[in-house]
This record gives C-alpha cells, sequence and structure tokens, in this order.
C-alpha cells in the first residue's frame, strides 16, 4: 500500500460519513412523515398514486398483509420485466435491432432485478435494448431498492409500536421511499455521471474508423440515468457486460470514487437512522462499530492478498496483478471497491474478480456468505444484521440467565426460531445449491476453469445469488437453461426466505408489550454488546463456510504459490 | 384481492412512466443540454470523420504507435462486446498468454522488466490508457519506428500523462489515443 491509497481511503470514509449524516436525518424525517424540501412537489405526485392505487394503498397492514402486498407487488413488477424482455424485439428503442431474450434468461434477468440481485447472465450492449434497459432494468432498480427500504421501515415499526400488530402500508412505503429519497438522488447523481463523461443519448452504436483504419462500433445509451440508481440502490447490474470496470460507466477515479460513495450512503445513512427511528439513538453505535471494524478486517485481508506477486509476473517485472483491472483505477481501488460492494450487496465489479489472486476471492466471498450485514444492502443489511442481534440478544440472555430483550421488547422462542429460519436460508441455499450444481452435468459444465478455481466459481455464483449480490466470477457461465433458471430460483428463496421470516418477527414484536428497562436488562448499546454482536457475526458465516473457503481459495493459492 | 392487484398493477405501470420513462429522458434532455459532448459518448473526430472516443481503447498494431492493453474485448477492443478474460491466476492458458506477451515485448532482445498493465488483459477490455511505465517502456519502440528523438517522445509521455485526480485519487495514467495524436501531430508539424 502507498501513501496514496491510504489517502484515499480516509477521504472515501470522510465522505461517505459527511454524506451519510444528513442523508440520515432526512430518511428519518420521510419515515416519520415530517415536512420536507419538496413537499410542494412529492406530496402532490404520492396524492396522485394514491387516487389511482385505490384504497388498498391506505390500510393499516399487520404482518401477513404487509407482507402480502410485498410478494404481489414484486411478482408483478418481474412479469412485466418478463415480458418486456421476451417482447423486445417488437418494442421500440432498438436500434441495434437485437431479438427478444430466450425464456431462461429473461426469466433469470427478470428474477436477478426483481429481488435486487442483478446477477449478470446477459451482456449489456450485445443482449437488451434501450427500451428494455430504462422501461425494464430501471424500473427494477428502484423498486427493489424501495422494497428493501419499504421492509426495514415496517421492522424498525415492529420494534417501535407497542401493542399494535400493525406495520404500516407496504405499497405507501414503497411509493414514499422511492419519490422522496431514490429519485432525487439519483437524479443529481446521474448529472454529475454525465459530466464526468458517462453517455446518455438514444443514438445507435457509434461507428469510428481509428488512426491506424481499423473500424470500430462503440456501444451507446441512456447509461447515466441507469448507472445511477444502479449505485444508490444496492442493485449493480450493468448497461454493458463489463459493468463498472466499462469506461463509459465508470470513466474516471473520480467516477470510480464516487461510485463507492454512492453504494454505501443509503445503507450507512439507515443505521444511523436506525436509533432514532427505533426511539433510541444509541442503538445505532453497536451496528456502526460492529459493521466498521468488520469493513475494515475484509479489506486489510484483501489488499494483502491482492498485492501478492503473482509467480508468473514476478520474473517479468515484478508488479502486481493488472489481470482484470483498469489502469486508472489500479490494485487498491479494484479491492476497496470489490468490498465495498460485497459488504453492500451491490452487484457491480470494476475488475473481474475471477482473475483476482486466488485469497482475495475470500473477501468478497465472506462479506456475502455473513448475509451481507456489513452496512449491507439498502434496507436489507439493516433487517439482515437485526437478525444478527436477535440471536445475539438471546445468546447474551443464556449466559447471564435473564429473559433476552431488545429495544423493550422480550424475545422469545417464537422469534428465535424465525430468526434461525432467515439464517438457515444462506448455508441451505449456497451449499446445498453449489453441492448439486457441482454434482449435475448440467451444472458442472458452466465451471470454465480447472481445479480448486472451479469450486470458488460455483461457491460464488451460489453466494451471490443467495445473498442477492449479483457480483460473479464471470468466467462461470452463467447463461445456461440450468444455471439460468435455478440461480433465478436461489435468489427468489434468498431474498424471501428472509423477508418473510424478519416481517413475522416485526409482526410479533408490534403487538408486544414494552417492558421497560431494569437493572436486570442487558444493554445493547455498550461495547460489550458490541463485541458480542461482532463475535455471532464472525462465527455464523466463518464456521459454517470454513470448509468450502478451504477447498476453493485457499487451496488454490496453496497450488500457485507451491513451485 | 381485486384491491391487491390493482395497487399492485397502477404502481408499478405509473412507475414505469416516472422511473422507466420520464427519468432517464429527464436525464437525456439534460445531459444534451448541459454536457453534449459528454452525452454523446466523449468521441473524437478528425476532419468528418469520428476516429474513436476519448474514453474507449482502440486496437493499435504497428510499430509507429503506441499500443494499447491486451484486450479480451471480442477480437480485441471491440467496444459493442466488452469483457475482461475472466481467466483465473492459476489458469494454464493464462500463464501462456503471459509468457508469450513477455516474449513479444522482448523480441528487440530488452531485458527491462515490464509494467504488468503491458503483460495482462485490462477489465473492460477496452481501458484507453497505458501506465506511465508502459509507455516509456513502448517509447524507443515508437521513437526508433518513426525516426524521432527518444528525449523528445518521452516528453510527449509526460505531456499527455494524467495526473492522480486532485492528487490522490486512482492512477497517474496515459490516455494511448490522445499520446498517439500528439505523435501524429508531432511529424505533421515537422519540416
Amino acid at each position: 500500500m502507498t501513501s496514496f491509497d491510504i489517502l484515499q481511503f480516509l477521504a472515501f470514509v470522510a465522505v461517505t460519513v459527511a454524506m451519510a449524516v444528513p442523508c440520515a436525518g432526512y430518511l428519518a424525517r420521510v419515515f416519520a412523515k415530517a415536512p420536507v424540501f419538496a413537499d410542494f412537489l412529492f406530496s402532490r405526485i404520492e396524492n396522485a398514486v394514491i387516487v389511482i392505487a385505490g384504497p388498498q394503498m391506505e390500510r393499516q397492514q399487520n404482518w401477513t398483509a404487509y407482507a402480502f402486498s410485498a410478494l404481489i407487488f414484486n411478482v408483478t413488477g418481474g412479469a412485466l420485466l418478463f415480458i418486456i424482455l421476451l417482447a423486445q424485439g417488437w418494442l421500440p428503442w432498438n436500434p441495434q435491432h437485437l431479438a427478444g431474450v430466450n425464456p431462461a434468461q429473461a426469466f433469470n434477468i427478470a428474477v436477478a432485478f426483481m429481488t435486487n440481485t442483478d446477477w449478470q447472465s446477459y451482456g449489456g450492449e450485445t443482449t437488451l435494448s434501450y427500451f428494455s434497459q430504462m422501461a425494464g432494468l430501471t424500473v427494477q432498480n428502484y423498486l427493489s431498492a424501495a422494497t428493501g427500504l419499504a421492509v426495514a421501515f415496517a421492522v424498525i415499526r415492529g420494534f417501535a409500536r407497542k401493542e399494535n400488530p400493525a406495520l404500516g402500508n407496504f405499497y405507501a412505503d414503497v411509493v414514499r421511499v422511492t419519490l422522496y429519497i431514490l429519485l432525487p438522488l439519483a437524479f443529481i447523481f446521474a448529472l454529475f455521471l454525465i459530466w464526468q463523461g458517462v453517455p446518455q443519448n438514444m443514438h445507435a452504436y457509434v461507428q469510428a474508423v481509428g488512426l491506424e483504419g481499423v473500424k470500430q462500433t462503440i456501444a451507446q445509451g441512456p447509461v447515466a440515468s441507469q448507472e445511477a440508481i444502479k449505485m444508490l440502490g444496492s442493485n449493480g447490474g450493468g448497461f454493458f457486460n463489463a459493468n463498472g470496470a466499462h469506461p463509459y460507466e465508470n470513466p474516471t477515479p473520480l467516477t470510480g470514487f464516487a461510485e463507492m460513495v454512492a453504494i454505501l450512503l443509503l445503507p450507512v445513512a439507515l443505521v444511523l437512522a436506525f436509533g432514532r427511528m427505533a426511539g433510541d439513538r444509541r442503538q445505532s453505535w453497536p451496528l456502526i462499530t460492529s459493521m466498521t471494524v468488520l469493513f475494515l478486517v475484509v479489506l486489510a485481508f484483501g489488499v494483502a492478498a491482492e498485492m501478492e506477486i503473482h509467480p508468473a509476473l514476478a520474473a517479468l517485472g515484478g508488479h502486481a496483478n493488472m489481470e482484470g483491472k483498469e489502469t486508472r483505477f489500479g490494485v487498491f481501488n479494484s479491492v476497496l471497491w470489490t468490498v465495498a460492494t460485497t459488504a453492500t450487496s451491490n452487484g457491480a465489479v470494476n475488475s473481474m474478480l475471477d482473475s483476482a489472486m486466488p485469497l482475495t476471492g475470500i473477501a468478497p466471498l465472506f462479506n456475502m456468505l455473513i448475509g451481507e450485514v456489513i452496512f449491507g444492502g439498502v434496507g436489507c443489511g439493516l433487517y439482515g444484521i437485526l437478525i444478527y442481534v436477535l440471536i445475539t440478544v438471546f445468546i447474551a440472555g443464556l449466559m447471564v440467565g435473564r429473559t433476552p430483550e431488545y429495544l423493550g421488547k422480550k424475545i422469545e422462542s417464537y422469534e428465535m426460531k424465525l430468526a434461525i429460519i432467515a439464517m438457515m436460508i444462506y448455508p441451505v441455499c449456497v451449499l446445498g445449491g453449489s453441492v448439486i450444481s457441482l454434482l449435475l452435468p448440467a451444472g458442472a459444465a458452466s465451471i470454465t476453469a480447472p481445479g480448486p478455481h472451479g469450486l470458488t466459481q460455483t461457491v460464488y455464483a451460489y453466494a451471490s445469488a443467495a445473498a442477492n449480490n449479483g457480483t460473479a466470477f464471470a468466467g462461470f457461465n452463467a447463461d445456461t437453461v440450468y444455471q439460468n433458471v435455478v440461480l433465478a430460483l436461489v435468489m427468489l428463496v434468498g431474498r424471501f426466505g428472509v423477508i418473510v421470516p424478519v416481517l413475522a418477527i416485526a409482526g410479533s414484536l408490534a403487538g408486544k408489550k414494552a417492558t421497560p428497562p431494569s437493572t436486570g436488562t442487558f444493554p445493547t448499546h455498550g461495547l460489550m454488546f458490541t463485541v458480542l454482536l461482532t463475535g455471532v457475526i464472525v462465527m455464523f458465516g466463518g464456521l459454517t463456510y470454513f470448509p468450502a473457503l478451504a477447498l476453493g481459495p485457499v487451496a488454490e493459492h496453496l497450488s500457485l504459490f507451491a513451485h | 384481492m381485486f384491491q391487491e392487484l390493482r395497487a399492485s398493477l397502477s404502481i408499478v405501470i405509473l412507475f414505469t412512466l416516472i422511473t422507466g420513462l420520464a427519468y432517464p429522458w429527464a436525464m437525456t434532455g439534460l445531459g444534451q443540454s448541459l454536457f453534449r459532448h459528454q452525452a454523446n459518448g466523449s468521441l473524437v473526430t478528425q476532419g468528418d470523420t469520428i476516429i474513436g472516443s476519448e474514453l474507449i481503447g482502440q486496437n493499435f498494431t504497428t510499430d509507429r504507435y503506441f499500443h494499447g492493453r491486451p484486450s479480451a474485448a471480442g477480437d480485441g477492443y471491440d467496444a459493442a462486446n466488452s469483457s475482461g478474460s475472466n481467466e483465473a491466476p492459476t489458469a494454464p492458458d493464462f500463464i501462456k498468454a503471459v509468457a508469450a506477451r513477455a516474449a513479444a515485448l522482448r523480441a528487440n532482445g530488452s531485458k527491462n522488466p515490464i509494467p504488468a498493465d503491458l503483460l495482462t488483459a485490462s477489465g473492460s477490455g477496452l481501458d484507453p490508457d497505458i501506465s506511465v511505465a508502459a509507455a516509456q517502456y513502448e517509447a524507443p519502440r515508437v521513437a526508433a519506428a518513426r525516426g524521432l528523438p527518444a528525449p523528445q517522445v518521452m516528453q510527449i509521455i509526460a505531456q499527455n500523462t494524467r495526473p492522480r485526480t486532485l492528487g490522490f485519487i486512482g492512477e497517474p495514467r496515459v490516455n494511448v489515443l490522445a499520446l498517439n495524436r500528439a505523435i501524429d501531430m508531432l511529424e505533421t508539424k515537422a519540416p
């Protein structure tokens, strides 16, 4: 690491915090329905939507109704995207005359965007028309992020409400979050990106003739509008195949920096706002501290692993591996981006992870395997870590022999059972899915690298799908009927298999009486709790997947440096 | 159930109009009026022809020009098919490819250390830049092919080096297309 790398990291932290703090205040105001700066505009649109959407948008919903609405809404959006992709050939704004997407891949893309995964089985500029990118992918980038935030809002209400099982209204939350939070942020960010060089046009691909007389076809499109929400909404699906490594998606070091800040902005702000929303500001600190410590450890590990010199390069110049990396970002920014995106459920890449050094792969894998709770995706990061919080509170309760409580609510066996179900979804999907894919010829055919690396490719794909991340070891051939369908199913289970139990927990807690804290209450805002929480996260994540990591990245590392 | 479907469908359709059409159109309108050059892909023209984009690398193969990085996009620098190689660090193909690139770069008998960016394919396959060290490594070849004095070529490289943004963000780099155009200009100016 050079002093520039350290400076970049410090600036990254400083800018992220400086922007997340006001953003947290704004989130809390939107959550509390307090007046905000552009109320006159947003509230008019909001009221118009209420008139059209009907009375269902104004009811208070208990957890089953809330979850049901979330499911219906997501299925509706996913189905519309699926149809758009199939019908692409007949739809407008398709200057390259790209044909309709085949059904298996269209299913995969629709599920990937609806679940906020943004897994890329498609190739961007070679698969999708401008209409599909705008009216299809961009829309789901908004709505899937809004779904995550809405569920997080409902969960916070579950903790804050007393003897009132209503969690709010899903539709009202989604509309509010999209209009008040996502649209204004994306608007500003898209303008910044265009200024920096991200294209925003509807032209056909440009034909150029280079200095040596060689013809070059250069893909164009409405890139900036999609890129902005792709980063802010922890989505990550690329406009182009090369995603954030493509110079049109990420043209300068400054866009790289700003896109990383945008990835973390809402997740960090939501954790900061959580305490305020739940009625006890101190409760944000253990979460923030634990997340920051884990982020630093994973980043340090990744940077150290990637700076190791590849034996094949050692004799030729002794520089760090640049395969799959862009010159303007270099090694450090590529690793920082990788850690930031996988911590937060954002599927964007600015370097090709498949070509990174073997041990580096452990950093993003760990982030995803613990369920993306180091800040996490928009909304899902917060409700993800709250599952860990409940488990930690429960374990702490067992140790001191008291009834576990969190935010004044008793945590009982019903909540614990649901928390464990939400927790077990990941290992079942990741390990089960990987094993089946490896055993079946149709699944194993997707592997493109020999030895332990092939195992890592498979585990990575299933971890990314289950955790709704979307990054990939992109050599893995994901565009087969088997992987398109099975990975889509894993994404669905990984998304709704967590959302439903989490809402059930929230519903149960909302109906409970508040217990005033007594001298016997285990405090959940102190250092002791922070350490316990971090330990629980590491143990669940580390121990469950240790064998897979040992046989994949570690074995590959040992074989690379053995001779 | 009817009311549930009505709410779902109408919100999905309304937001398809708002976030899927109105928002990208607004951005396109604003982008085209405020930052026309960038919004249209930062294209570079010479006379009437588009010779490429500032941001998109292109394939240079002759000795007279600086070469960009190895590219895995299509058959090389296919700007309608971006891609990295996705070769694993342990893949025999990767190790062979690095050795072959090194052999080509050392065909003139040079034993200088080779910058890693000339030995490895970029993430997008369209990297417009090379490192400063890479440009300096290639300088003797270009100078010889054009009959230019080496210090003059080095000076052009220095003039076309873009520093870290604000002094610390990203990496210093040289845009290959801009560098090659500057070298071309030098020859047309020379008597």
